[in-house]
């Protein structure tokens, strides 16, 4: 994935460089640009908030949100960030038998985080929430599903640097890797928390 | 002291470096850069073609050479391929080719993924102007304003194509966003502090930064209307409380970013050329810079300028009206930096001088006119006349399209290692310039005079017959000048003079290799000392305190220098066709969107495990 290589000069005078790895400055800079994405996608549910009501249309959020069981899902993808800077720290170390460990628990939490939400647009479908049927719906599934999209695509690639370490490809498993991955993860893992807070939590204020 | 032999790896072999094989699966950021700008020019003969369509309808009143819907259709394509698949990618020719070698870098931080960003645009251009060939091209105008997009008010497949090809080339946009921020960030040569880059890798810089950071807001505005389209939801739909406004938010604050995306670049060439033809630094150089990156904060505080009509009321209106007025400053800055800079040199008019000469006077005055639409009573009488047309098309045409085109003269002998021809250039000058008055400039009468745009046709008797006609000639004789381009390009191509390494006495590091540059680029790291490297090199060094030590680093030099080039592939083309056929799909059938998105993710895989 890295193509630093391009980069080394062809004598020793190391290029004028802000000291980051090219890997890990576009990645952040990835994040800042996915940052945009979920700003837009957020900004559009606040704006559409509450509307249902005016229009008598719906079910309303109220309705359907179990505080409790999205709490545990929110602790449950908390706790894969934990994982995940164990996983970091221990290719750090060089410890190959933690790192994967700690890898494939942050991908098993995250799984886990999607069956919840899985559940949850079931339940809600079940319940009349449809994407077609309101404001609500529409701007809840597209904002919460982007999300979950961004965290199922996050445990594929946890899962593809774990299956990395058992193969001849062993040498990609580098610091800098795990470490971009988890970049990712805990950018997808504040997300949830601004999406926790705005989405759910703001409901039960008074 | 001679010089060190340069091994390169053979995959690098001539034998290997030609054939349309090797054009596929180059990664080589001078050969994308090409295709880019091949891509961009042909792309512009379509949008020429649209654009003189519409004129030919316009001549006279209660013309119907065109209908109403295939018209709108025209200058809806016209719009969307000059701006995505013309001026983006022409200047993306640019920044590929000229970056790495006005930073000194080998290639870009990530080349396989820069080939995927080339790949991925051509695609999406491809596949939104296949609409003309399947029922209908895209007809709801290139700011798509909901709920016109709606399936009710447009039920044919145009819009579909228009927000799938653009979701496309965003992804392109973004994935060479992230890639040439990271190479000019971290791939420098020793000593080419950022105060050190040449004005028009600082303004690739700032166009990045924008691309990134505007790109995923009309992302989201095409996936909510795509979603709309396609899964039934409420997003645009009056009727179940969704609001219209929410696209023009989201869409404008895209938009207008955009705009600078598109002037920069050429802001950043002209910066390049005037102080070589007139033979002195650019004046208050880090002004112009500085000027730059302000006019990109700016920037993203102004959409709403573009929604005056829509009745925000005061306090918005007033607020986005003052950071429009604002933005005049660095613009004003600048202008009067690149004036400054000509005065009193000892000026050569080559065609690529007269056409940064050109972008200052015309972009002055479609900056001019800008300026009167950022007060909102004016603007109300502006929206939607002809006087808009003829202010975006000073700062387009006679701004970025000026602008590329000298980039275009001043560039070609170092990419082809032969000069375009001066005589026929300056015929092509001529011609655009007066052209582009003969075209545009009638246009603030129209608009003055009631004319609203977007029309196919209109009523004789308004005063507008004469001043419409006027346009459609100037159109013409622009297709004229363009004629005149591509014919002396093609004859330059294929025997121009032989130009040299340095034809124009050049500042930057690119001059200082072959024309055409070898694959590898620079044998050794150039080392840089001061803002114009190779002015220093050949006339010694303006900054006396900070000499280099040359000769004795050449010294330990070793007789040999094996040069590491990352190998060609083909899965940043895999990958992007993936892309398309992603988006593609999700007008055809969910199974093919499913296919593409496999395609994707083996490509990836593929792409990850692939020895570099």
């Amino acid at each position: 994935m890295s193509s630093d290589h391009s980069a080394v000069s062809v004598h020793e005078h190391p290029p004028a460089s802000f000291g980051v790895p090219n890997l890990k400055l576009a990645f952040w800079l990835f994040l800042a640009s996915d940052c945009m994405l979920f700003g837009s996608l957020i900004a559009t549910y606040l704006s559409y908030r509450g509307k249902d009501q005016l229009f008598g249309n719906g079910p309303y959020p109220l309705d359907l949100f179990s505080v409790e069981v999205t709490t545990i899902s929110t602790f449950d993808l908390l706790m894969s960030s934990v994982t995940m800077v164990l996983a970091v720290a221990a290719i750090q170390r060089g410890n190959m038998f933690q790192t994967r460990l700690w890898l494939g628990l942050t991908a098993l939490l995250g799984a886990i985080f999607v069956g919840f939400q899985g559940y949850e647009f079931t339940h809600f479908y079940l319940e009349g929430l449809k994407l077609q049927g309101n404001l609500f719906g529409s701007t809840f599934y597209v904002l919460t599903g982007f999300h979950g999209t961004h965290v199922t695509l996050g445990v594929v690639w946890l899962l593809l640097v774990l299956a990395t370490t058992f193969t001849k490809h062993k040498s990609m498993v580098t610091h800098l890797n795990v470490e971009v991955a988890g970049l990712y993860w805990h950018f997808v893992d504040i997300v949830w928390i601004v999406i926790f807070t705005l989405v759910y939590l703001m409901e039960y204020t008074v | 002291m001679a010089s060190p032999a340069i091994v390169l790896p053979e995959h690098c072999s001539e034998e290997k470096l030609s054939g349309i094989w090797s054009w596929i699966t180059t990664v080589d950021h001078k050969r994308i850069g090409v295709m880019y700008g091949v891509s961009a020019l042909s792309f512009f003969i379509l949008g020429g073609v649209e654009a003189l369509a519409i004129r030919t309808q316009l001549a006279m009143p209660n013309q119907s050479i065109v209908g109403a819907h295939f018209y709108n259709s025209l200058v809806t394509m016209h719009a969307t391929t000059m701006i995505f698949l013309m001026v983006m990618p022409l200047s993306a020719a640019f920044f590929n080719y000229m970056v790495p070698l006005m930073i000194g870098a080998r290639d870009v931080a990530f080349p396989r993924l820069n080939a995927f960003s080339f790949w991925t645009f051509l695609f999406g251009g491809l596949f939104i102007n296949s609409s003309f060939f399947f029922g209908e091209a895209p007809a709801a105008g290139w700011f798509g304003y909901a709920n016109l997009t709606s399936i009710q008010y447009s039920p044919g497949p145009g819009v579909d194509f228009w927000a799938l090809g653009l979701q496309t080339l965003g992804v392109a946009s973004l994935a060479a966003g992230f890639n040439f921020i990271a190479t000019i960030l971290n791939m420098r040569a020793p000593g080419m502090s950022l105060m050190r880059m040449p004005v028009f890798v600082w303004m690739t810089l700032v166009v990045q930064f924008l691309v990134i950071l505007s790109f995923p807001m009309i992302t989201v505005a095409l996936i909510l209307l795509t979603f709309d389209r396609m899964f039934g939801t409420n997003f645009y739909v009056p009727e179940a409380g969704g609001d219209p406004l929410l696209w023009q938010h989201l869409f404008w604050l895209f938009g207008h970013p955009e705009v600078y995306i598109l002037i920069l670049p050429a802001m950043g060439i002209v910066s390049e050329v005037l102080p070589v033809f007139a033979r002195k630094p650019l004046f208050g150089a880090p002004f112009v810079i500085f000027s730059g990156i302000l006019i990109g904060f700016v920037g993203f505080g102004v959409w709403s300028h573009h929604m005056f009509t829509t009745g925000l009321g005061p306090v918005a209106d007033t607020a986005f009206s003052l950071a429009t007025m604002l933005i005049a400053i660095p613009t004003g800055v600048k202008i009067f930096n690149w004036l400054a800079t000509i005065w009193g040199g000892s000026i050569r008019f080559t065609t690529a001088m007269l056409f940064a000469l050109g972008f200052i006077s015309m972009f002055t005055i479609g900056g001019l006119s800008g300026v009167m639409h950022a007060s909102p009573p004016i603007d109300l009488h502006h929206q939607d006349s002809y006087f808009v047309v003829a202010h975006f098309h000073y700062v387009l045409y006679g701004g970025a399209i000026l602008g590329l085109f000298s980039g275009i003269y001043y560039w070609f002998p170092k990419i082809t290692g032969k000069l375009m021809d001066e005589r026929w250039g300056k015929v092509h000058f001529w011609t655009s310039l007066i052209g582009l008055n003969v075209t545009f400039f009638p246009m603030h009468f129209l608009g003055m005079q009631g004319m609203p745009r977007r029309v196919y046709t209109y009523e004789g008797g308004f005063g507008w017959e004469i001043w419409n006609l006027c346009a459609t000639v100037g159109a013409f004789l622009l297709a004229l000048s363009a004629l005149i381009f591509f014919i002396n390009l093609l004859k330059s191509l294929a025997n121009g003079e032989q130009s040299g390494n340095d034809p124009w006495d050049g500042a930057t590091l690119e001059w200082t290799l072959t024309s055409p540059p070898p694959v590898h680029n620079f044998d050794l790291m150039p080392k840089v000392t001061s803002e114009r490297p190779f002015w220093d090199q050949k006339y010694g060094s303006t900054h006396g305190h900070d000499d280099t030590t040359e000769v004795a680093e050449e010294e330990q030099l070793p007789a040999e220098i094996h040069i590491h080039m990352p190998p060609a592939s083909y899965w940043p083309m895999v990958v992007s066709f993936g892309v398309i056929t992603f988006f593609g799909g999700l007008m055809i059938h969910p199974v093919v969107s499913v296919i593409g998105a496999l395609t994707v993710i083996v490509g990836t895989v593929a792409w990850t495990f692939e020895p570099e």
